[in-house]
């Protein structure tokens, strides 16, 4: 083994090989049906939030459990912003973007669970997670102003002659937003699995283990604040999203 | 293995742009999403919703049991001091009377005590003036007698009217 590291056998680059859609029972066709690693860690999640958030709170303790503390650190966390960010007219919507927020959390996190697959990793996951905003926020945001939603992108405190190049730009903006808000989470995570894979490659090298091990580590520690940070942009960028189809005037 | 490594490098590229798999991804996924969302809005939140809203009700009427108690504390407090200003006004009341009462008693005594005195005292004085109107008269009787002896004596006819007359006279001057 020293000697297929020093003569660099021992290395293999394969950062991509964990992001690899998988059937779980064999055969290579990943049909739309098929159970796949896609499947397993999707379950594992919802077993994940069930557990956190249904098993912890079963006692209904008013003076609650460590347990029971987390599930209701988290409703606070989230409920708190939708209504800071949306208002009291968002809160009807507080259970979608619950549901959202708890997917893209347990995604990022058990994906760093060693040998695991992370689903948010996947710009198929977050651009339907990215897409569902986007149309769902622009559907509610005719529904409930009507074409006066698109006084959005008339901005009446700016010059008039500047009016239509604002409104070009901000239409331009409006239609990335998906693309942004889902390569953002895809991109965060593939990046930072990608790296720690890299550097833990360096460990088959002997004069470099200490060193590689030591970027795993650190890489490891950033990537557990990326995986919350990645979660919560996610969301608020959902709730501003939601906020500005509620009340399109700035 | 350095053939593995370029053969995943020159197969699919990143995995995920592999649109082959992006059907069977998003089908597992709005299943996930819509399993999640009926455990979240019927069970999860719900019963979280209602826990906080009942502790926030419980440490609503805490407070107010608090204040309440509080508001009782004083009034104790209240009724206490007065309680005691009450009491402090009885003593002294009493406290009054009874020097009151043992001033009038006092006067009564020491009253009493000076008309046994003045009756003494009189009682005295009449004892002195008996005595010395005694003591004047036997004086009287024994100057006539010596007066009348003398006369006598001299070889002088005493008479007693005289005699008398001039021991008066002699015993007022």
């Amino acid at each position: 083994m020293a000697t297929d590291a020093a003569t660099g056998t021992g290395l293999k680059f394969d950062p991509m090989g964990q992001f690899l859609v998988k059937p779980l029972f064999g055969g290579d066709m990943v049909n739309w049906y098929t159970p796949t690693n896609v499947t397993l860690w999707m379950v594992i999640a919802i077993l994940g939030i069930t557990a956190m958030l249904v098993l912890g709170t079963s006692r209904r303790a008013v003076i609650p459990t460590r347990s029971q503390s987390i599930g209701e650190l988290a409703y606070g966390f989230v409920y708190k912003m939708v209504e800071d960010v949306t208002g009291k007219d968002g809160l009807r919507y507080f259970p979608y973007i619950m549901t959202l927020f708890m997917f893209v959390l347990f995604s990022n996190f058990l994906g760093l669970v060693p040998m695991a697959f992370t689903t948010t990793s996947h710009i198929a996951v977050t651009g339907v997670l990215a897409l569902a905003v986007f149309l769902t926020v622009t559907i509610l945001g005719f529904v409930k102003n009507g074409p006066a939603f698109l006084g959005m992108f008339w901005v009446t405190s700016a010059p008039l002659a500047l009016r239509p190049v604002l409104a070009l730009i901000e239409v331009i903006s409006y239609f990335v937003r998906p693309v942004s808000h889902s390569i953002r989470l895809a991109g965060n995570m593939t990046a930072g699995h990608a790296v720690v894979k890299v550097f833990a490659a360096f460990a088959g090298l002997v004069a470099l283990s200490p060193l590689a091990i030591l970027g795993v580590v650190a890489m490891y520690g950033l990537e557990i604040l990326v995986c919350f940070i990645q979660a919560y942009v996610f969301t608020i960028l959902t709730c501003v999203y939601l906020k500005d189809a509620l009340h399109p005037h700035h | 293995m350095a053939t593995e490594a370029t053969g995943a490098a020159s197969g699919p590229g990143m995995p995920q742009l592999d649109f082959s798999t992006f059907g069977n991804q998003i089908f597992w996924l709005l299943i996930t999403l819509v399993v999640i969302y009926f455990i979240l809005s019927r069970i999860a939140l719900p019963r979280i919703g209602a826990v906080l809203a009942e502790r926030q009700g419980t440490i609503t009427n805490d407070i107010a049991a608090a204040e309440n108690l509080r508001a009782k504390a004083i009034e104790a407090e209240a009724a206490y001091n007065k309680a005691l200003a009450d009491a402090r006004l009885e003593a002294n009341r009493i406290i009054a009377e009874a020097k009151a009462d043992i001033q009038a008693d006092l006067d009564k005594a020491i009253a009493k005590a000076d008309a046994q005195i003045a009756a003494k005292a009189a009682e005295g004085e009449k004892a002195i003036a008996e005595i010395r109107a005694t003591a004047l008269e036997n004086v009287t009787e024994v100057a006539k007698d010596t007066a009348k002896e003398i006369v006598a004596a001299m070889g002088g006819k005493a008479d007693a009217r005289s005699v008398t007359a001039a021991v008066n006279a002699r015993m007022k001057g």
